[in-house]
């Protein structure tokens, strides 16, 4: 599927809501990545021109860090986690389940643009080992089974 | 008189006599006629396991275990007295002491009445008005108060540099970029208590000679950030926090920053870059941060739990504070208990109480009755600690000597199932994708051992590559710029230390023990168990199952790709993996 990657918008408010305070370039790339989801090249290329500072400087800030994203999520993001306690209790077998019933890799989004997988580092509810979320709905002590179904009820929702 | 409860607890009974104990706890209660004056509650759960049927008596908190019939008019007679029957009692039970975590749950986070319920802000006044800064440093000194971040360094000590640090410009920042896989107390402490850091931030300030602090938050806990937020815009309304905080000289503010996924950016100068607004690569120390830390100037980075016992020292005095824990490990310390025990969930226990106690006592044991393994402690960046040595008490010099390291707080348990290549496999996998990729040694180092790691694990080793993980390490460990590369190889020194025969078993044998390693596995059906059900073969993804019902199944080696999906769903265990 042909991504769209590009987004209009004015983001001068927001350069100047952080005009006083000093490094706030990581500040403004969250709030841009809070409103559209990632951060579009568009954006980035107006945001340059307001600081003042080369593309290639923004860039470096974003690629460096997993939580800015170049690409649009999917509707739904499926983030599994892999932190220790995890990683022990089964979750490689869910990433593999998820991988095998959307056809997709870690980072991608399915081709109707409906899941997004991400595997992250701890999602802080270990006593609930192996956890899974999608879009901030927290499902604890998944077992690989389990998997069909919970994503079956978001397709239905569609 | 005041009302008795009695909670019973039976879980721990293999019968299903519960009903019999409850019922017999009321009968004993209506034969001496007690109905009004004591209650009888069935608990789910009262924290304690492994001590058969256990009754808590409330208000009096007293604890009796492995009660039988024989006990309970006993025990009915001495609550409605008031007496304690001291055979009977709960012996050895290992007590939390929560000196962090001492209002998370208890308060409300969102009012900061309730914080002041809990003596809150009363040590920022007392430090303000009662005490010069370099009395304040004099109280850290005494407490022993040591960083709950990782390394341990005396807090006073950092205090002091900033503090003596030249420059009219200084900042505090709390490091809240819990990062550790398998760590949460930050984030707890933060939900649960955001007052208690806010405060502790503030009298660092003041310490150091400070007017500006940052609270620098991983972007993934939203709700953290919310509640701290929410705290400062409280505090500020209070004066407690701007411009001549109580009526005193003293000014400070405080603002948020968010990370945002970078592990590395818990390293002190990789923090200060993220927070300028830069990527997180670290520099070289020295010049330290007390030195020329955020924009050059004088700071210091406190973690999260730190700064949230500062207050609980000025409310009750360092010598107080002293007098927990061991010689040179004071105070108490979190930890997120987490893996294949029974209850898993953040503990706080004074240093030096032992890993065993940890466990067992208050974790419950191991889960499904399994043999425990090894409990690994401070993340990547630490160690496993064998069964043979869980009578450690917990302190940094103790956990140094193992090869691990105190790190945040991680603390996993691992059974018989978890397979210690793989285990240093994953922690490796962890320091690999998040290095920064600045200095050689980290980022190739990390790279070659992982992938002879991977060659171990893949039955493809040689008994030399035991060495070269070994010298790799110690490149690593010499020449890393940042403590994220110096300590990547510790779970990995730390299995090959404990753990020699299950690399060898892996080299030599081809085997895994614990059936994590794929390539060193098979699954086989054995024709007596099996009953033609076919489940397996419906279920194997790559068809790899055949046969008929007359004459059994067989799995054919070639094309199975070892998921052990048949093994899963086998119900009658005619799938054997070897």
């Amino acid at each position: 599927m042909e991504q769209n990657t590009t987004a209009t918008g004015d983001v001068s408010f927001l350069v100047e809501k952080w005009r006083d305070k000093k490094g706030s370039l990581i500040m403004i790339l969250h709030e841009i990545q809070n409103h559209y989801g990632f951060v579009p090249r568009d954006i980035s290329l107006q945001l340059s021109k307001l600081l003042d500072v080369p593309l290639a400087r923004i860039y470096e800030v974003i690629t460096f860090y997993n939580y800015f994203k170049l690409d649009p999520p999917g509707k739904y993001t499926i983030s599994v986690c892999l932190g220790t306690a995890c990683y022990l209790k089964g979750a490689p077998e869910i990433v593999d389940e998820i991988k095998n019933l959307l056809n997709i890799e870690e980072g991608q989004t399915t081709e109707d643009g409906l899941f997004h997988l991400d595997v992250v580092r701890c999602l802080g509810c270990c006593g609930l080992a192996p956890v899974m979320m999608i879009n901030g709905q927290i499902y604890g002590k998944v077992k690989r089974s389990e998997v069909v179904d919970i994503l079956s009820r978001y397709k239905k929702e569609d | 008189m005041e009302k008795k409860v009695i909670l019973i607890k039976d879980t721990g009974f293999k019968s299903d006599t519960t009903r019999d104990i409850q019922s017999l706890f009321l009968k004993a209660i209506r034969d001496i006629g007690a109905e009004e004056s004591i209650q009888i509650v069935r608990a789910a759960d009262l924290g304690i396991y492994n001590q058969g049927v256990v009754v808590k008596i409330l208000p009096d908190n007293t604890v009796y275990t492995h009660i039988n019939s024989d006990n309970i008019d006993q025990i009915v007679k001495a609550v409605h007295k008031g007496e304690v029957l001291e055979n009977l009692l709960l012996k050895d039970r290992v007590e939390q002491t929560r000196i962090v975590l001492r209002n998370c749950g208890v308060i409300d986070p969102e009012n900061i009445e309730e914080y002041f319920s809990k003596g809150g802000y009363t040590s920022i006044a007392k430090c303000l008005f009662d005490l010069t800064p370099a009395k304040v440093i004099k109280e850290m000194k005494k407490s022993g108060l040591r960083g709950r971040g990782g390394a341990g360094f005396p807090t006073w000590m950092k205090w002091s540099f900033a503090a003596n640090s030249f420059g009219d410009e200084k900042y505090v920042i709390c490091n809240a970029d819990e990062g550790d896989p398998g760590a949460y107390m930050d984030r707890s402490v933060l939900e649960g208590d955001p007052h208690s850091v806010i405060e502790g931030m503030t009298i660092a300030g003041y310490a150091i000679g400070a007017k500006h602090g940052y609270f620098y938050i991983r972007a993934e806990y939203p709700l953290a950030i919310e509640r701290v937020e929410n705290a400062l815009k409280q505090a500020y309304e209070r004066g407690l926090l701007g411009k001549n905080i109580l009526g005193s000289d003293f000014s400070f503010d405080l603002e948020i920053r968010l990370g945002a996924g970078a592990f590395v950016c818990g390293e002190e100068t990789a923090l200060i870059a993220s927070i300028e607004g830069k990527r997180g690569t670290p520099n070289p120390r020295p010049p330290y941060p007390t030195d020329s830390g955020l924009w050059k100037k004088p700071s210091i980075i406190n973690n999260v739990e730190t700064l949230a016992n500062i207050s609980a020292i000025f409310q009750k005095g360092g010598d107080w504070f002293s007098s927990i824990g061991t010689e040179k490990s004071k105070g108490t310390k979190v930890f997120a208990v987490t893996g294949k025990v029974k209850n898993s969930g953040l503990v706080e226990i004074a240093m030096g109480t032992s890993i065993k106690d940890i466990v067992y006592n208050i974790g419950g044991g191991v889960l499904n009755e399994k043999q425990l393994v090894a409990v690994q402690t401070g993340g990547p960046s630490g160690g496993v600690i064998p069964k043979k040595h869980l009578d450690t008490p917990v302190s940094y010099e103790h956990l140094q000597e193992l090869g691990s390291i105190m790190g945040s707080g991680g603390m996993i348990v691992m059974d018989e199932d978890d397979c210690m290549v793989d285990i240093s496999k994953f922690y490796l996998k962890f320091c690999v994708d998040e290095s920064c990729g600045k200095c050689a040694p980290c980022r190739i180092g990390g790279y070659q051992m992982l992938s002879i790691l991977n060659k171990i694990s893949e039955g493809e080793g040689e008994l030399e590559d035991m060495d070269k993980l070994h010298r790799i390490s110690q490149a690593m460990q010499k020449a890393s710029l940042c403590a994220l590369g110096q300590t990547a190889p510790n779970p990995v020194i730390s299995t090959l230390r404990y753990f020699e025969d299950e690399y060898k078993q892996h080299i030599i044998d081809k085997k895994c023990r614990a059936g994590k390693c794929s390539k060193l596995i098979q699954y086989t059906i054995n024709p007596d168990k099996c009953k033609r059900c076919r489940l397996c073969v419906t279920n194997c993804p790559v068809s790899a199952i055949t046969g008929d019902r007359e004459h059994g199944y067989t799995i054919d080696q070639e094309k199975c790709i070892r998921c052990g999906r048949c093994f899963e769903v086998c119900k009658f265990e005619a799938i054997a993996r070897v």
